[in-house]
């Protein structure tokens, strides 16, 4: 009952989004207020229907009702409630409503807070939402059915695969789709101005925040990911360019590009069409995403259950919506006005060239994933791309990436003085490459990119801190005077060292754990020790031990450090009772210098343990830094300007018509 | 000139700074991606491909198919684990050596897909078992490979009249 209930939900969300998608269109091109009026409601309504849709098939999972096909296949009685909960989207048609109802979301959203919007502009959004809700709501409802029912109804679910009972993956989905999703309010806005025909710095204003929600989202849901794949895995990886990672990456990418893109357009009036093609290709990213996680026509380690007809449907869904808004850009970006000049060396150059590099690197990771589809398709040839091809061409991209980021904060707008910034950078510059001779020394006899890396990354760092302490006037002012200064920052400033600095601390800790990581392994019995650097491991006991869902053997290990202090590490090896499935448990002993991470697996051979054994250093710097991104993030997110009801919107929005108005603010 | 020509003359010479410093970015990168391709693509074989193609010993590929039944065995020795399995299609069938901890999800009966190279003696020296994360779920690859080996054991079949 309570699923057939969640079904008639879902249909009459898809009405509702079918409404929202037609007449607040046809009402912005005739000028008719209450045609567009009927957006609001229908936003609100289809949200709070498809959010129904969802309780109903949470219902499901929690009570365990069987007789719905996807509980059956992906739950069982005996989970604990956290992942019962995660259940429902840790499968296709499950993501695909939680797809859905982020969607409805976000358009409801924006009809809450856009009310200061220009009314067409709104309308024109909302019915872009729509539109795009209503093709999720098809594929959904004609090829994978979240509620159907099963004729015979099983005794006990399939189970939920064990890697995914994890607190890690119950976050992970949610956050990435979010991501997904937010980039599709970017994406109706980029639609409806072209069909306006306007970009003005107002446009960017109201667009940016929306940027800022679904980078962040992303920015945590790939993280959450990595941070999963490294710690649940077992084989010590957070990257392996593996087509379902990219497909997150190019998004974020792109996002990236668009952040910086949009404060050209908020700040210097130009840009635009570049801003609203980034807005068009973002979105398109994030659906080539769901593609090719959700068609398997790509081999991905993490491909869970895929089925290639429902990758068709994508498929025709992706070309419409991206030959068609290419189609609308190609007819209408003629109409943006391009706006404020600048010298080849100012701000906006160094923000274009970032947007450069980022769309090339975008492109790149696009090819390195696609070739072996392409490959297939043309030659008949059976191949993959590894790892090796993306570390160096991305590689070599981000060099420059990096350096103009390191330069092009201390820019100003307009016009920036080359030679006093170069003059100022001089000595972080020295230090760097004492920072970077240090580094070869200590690694003397290894590869000579990861000592640059390393210099980069410190220039980087230090260039960052110089510009947080020249902006508050450090050591030219009393200290007293440059707190005063720090506390009196905008937030959005605040965003922006903090997210570069985020970076910058990210990436030493990228260099160094995938440049200087150990492993060992070895088959031990009871008693047996082993060396891993400044490690020394000992093997004191297995023991059984049993848990809610599973049964595991626990290694009791004794670690030895150079210093003589030891501690105890306790990795474990689980069987699920539900499916045959074994996974491991790492053991993990972290320090800000590296990362010792232990590992134990049945050998095969009786009375004897694998253990393998990872030394991976700096890696918490990268989730150090990327969660500083976050925090960035997010402080940009809350700056005054974006502030919803703030006088300067409602003054935005009052004066919407003239182009200098906007300019005024 | 007015003063709208000036802007409209800085505007081109800015639309092509932009344009060769783009084209000079992109060159680069396709630069790039052409010599890291060469190293770095991994053609995919299955065992009969193996046999008909004379594959070379030390050429890096991947290998794919079922890991025959039966076939595995494990030995250790000074405390690593020499690992011994058949892949098959099938049709055809080739034996690997792997020198380390397999993954969890590796089982007999079931598909794989390993990377390395061949031995002199035709036998397969795996660097990487490749690990998935999902019992159920066989690449790709395999599939097609199986489906193909499969078609042709079929009509192999109705030829000699077997089931």
């Amino acid at each position: 009952m309570i699923a057939e209930l969640g079904h008639y939900m879902l249909v009459l969300a898809l009405g509702l989004a079918v409404l929202q998608a037609v007449f607040p269109m046809i009402g912005a091109a005739r000028q008719d207020g209450r045609m567009m009026m009927i957006g609001q409601p229908a936003a609100y309504g289809q949200f709070i229907f498809s959010l129904a849709a969802f309780a109903s098939l949470t219902y499901s999972y929690i009570v365990s009702d069987f007789s719905v096909a996807v509980v059956a296949r992906n739950s069982h009685s005996l989970k604990p409630m956290l992942y019962k909960i995660s259940g429902v989207w840790g499968n296709h048609e499950g993501s695909l409503l939680f797809w859905v109802v982020f969607l409805a979301l976000f358009g409801a959203l924006v009809a809450y807070f856009g009310r200061g919007l220009p009314k067409s502009l709104r309308a024109r959004v909302l019915s872009v939402q729509a539109m795009v809700g209503v093709g999720f709501y098809l594929f959904m409802l004609i090829t994978s059915n979240p509620f159907e029912r099963l004729p015979n109804v099983p005794f006990e679910g399939n189970g939920l695969n064990p890697l995914l009972q994890d607190p890690g993956l119950a976050f992970h989905p949610p956050f990435l789709y979010l991501g997904y999703v937010g980039l599709s309010v970017v994406f109706s806005f980029a639609i409806a101005a072209l069909i306006e025909g306007r970009v003005d710095p107002a446009w960017a204003r109201w667009v940016r925040p929306w940027t800022l929600l679904a980078w962040v989202f992303l920015t945590t849901g790939i993280v959450l990911g990595s941070w999963w794949a490294y710690y649940e895995l077992g084989w010590g990886g957070w990257w392996g360019w593996d087509p379902v990672e990219n497909a997150s990456f190019m998004p974020w990418l792109v996002a990236t590009a668009l952040l910086h893109s949009a404060i050209v357009v908020e700040k210097r009036d130009t840009l635009k069409s570049w801003t609203i093609l980034l807005a068009i290709i973002a979105f398109s990213f994030s659906l080539l995403g769901t593609f090719i996680v959700r068609s398997g026509i790509i081999t991905s380690v993490h491909a869970f259950a895929t089925d290639p007809e429902r990758g068709l449907f994508i498929l025709m869904f992706l070309a419409l919506v991206i030959g068609g808004s290419f189609l609308l850009f190609a007819l209408r970006s003629d109409k943006l006005q391009a706006g404020g000049l600048f010298a080849p060396i100012s701000r906006e150059s160094g923000l274009v060239i970032n947007n450069l590099f980022l769309s090339v690197a975008a492109a790149v990771v696009l090819y390195g994933t696609l070739h072996p589809l392409l490959s297939d398709a043309l030659f008949g040839v059976k191949s993959s791309v590894g790892a090796p091809f993306f570390n160096l061409v991305f590689g070599f991209l981000m060099i420059p990436l990096v350096m103009i980021m390191g330069l092009g904060v201390h820019f100003k707008w307009k016009r920036a003085d080359i030679k006093g910034i170069s003059q100022r950078l001089k000595a972080i510059t020295g230090l760097s490459l004492l920072a970077a001779l240090m580094t070869l020394y200590v690694t003397y006899g290894g590869d000579i990119m990861p000592v640059v890396w390393m210099g980069i990354g410190i220039w980087l760092l230090l260039s960052m801190l110089q510009e947080l302490s020249s902006r508050v006037k450090l050591g030219q002012v009393p200290l007293k005077d440059s707190l005063s200064r720090l506390k009196r920052q905008p937030r959005s400033s605040w965003g922006m060292s903090l997210g570069h600095l985020g970076f910058a601390i990210g990436l030493i800790g990228i260099v160094a754990t995938s440049s200087w990581s150990l492993e060992q392994q070895k088959v031990m019995r009871i008693g047996e020790s082993m060396t891993i650097g400044d490690y020394t491991l000992r093997l004191d006991d297995v023991i059984a031990v049993a848990g809610p869902n599973y049964s595991a053997v626990r290694g009791i290990i004794t670690v030895t450090g150079k210093d003589g202090a030891s501690f105890m590490a306790h990795p474990e090896s689980r069987t699920y009772i539900s499916s045959p499935m074994t996974t491991t448990e790492g053991a993990v002993e972290t320090t800000m210098a590296g990362d010792l991470f232990i590992v134990i697996g049945d050998a095969q051979t009786s009375g004897r343990w694998g253990v393998r054994v990872y030394y991976k250093p700096m890696q918490v710097w990268l989730w150090i830094g990327s969660t500083i991104m976050v925090i960035g993030g997010l402080f940009s997110l809350s700056d005054r300007r974006y502030r919803i009801g703030s006088p300067q919107g409602k003054k935005a929005a009052g004066k919407k018509n003239t182009r200098s108005a906007a300019h005024a603010i | 000139m007015t003063k709208k020509g000036l802007k409209a003359g800085a505007r081109k010479k800015r639309r092509m700074y932009l344009l060769l410093t783009s084209l000079a970015v992109l060159g680069l990168a396709v630069m790039l991606v052409l010599s890291a391709l060469e190293d770095s693509i991994r053609l995919f074989y299955d065992p009969t491909e193996i046999a008909e193609k004379g594959i070379k010993p030390g050429q890096n590929f991947r290998l794919g198919g079922l890991v025959e039944n039966d076939s595995f065995e494990a030995q250790e020795t000074g405390g690593i684990l020499v690992n011994k399995f058949t892949v098959t299609d099938g049709n055809e069938t080739v034996a690997v050596i792997y020198e380390g901890l397999l993954p969890d999800l590796f089982r007999e009966g079931q598909g794989v897909v390993a990377e390395g190279a061949m031995n002199g003696t035709g036998v397969f020296v795996a660097t990487e078992v490749l690990a998935k994360h999902d019992e159920n779920y066989m690449p790709k690859e395999v599939i097609d490979s199986l489906k193909k080996r499969g078609e042709w054991q079929r009509t192999e079949a109705s030829k000699d009249d077997t089931p």
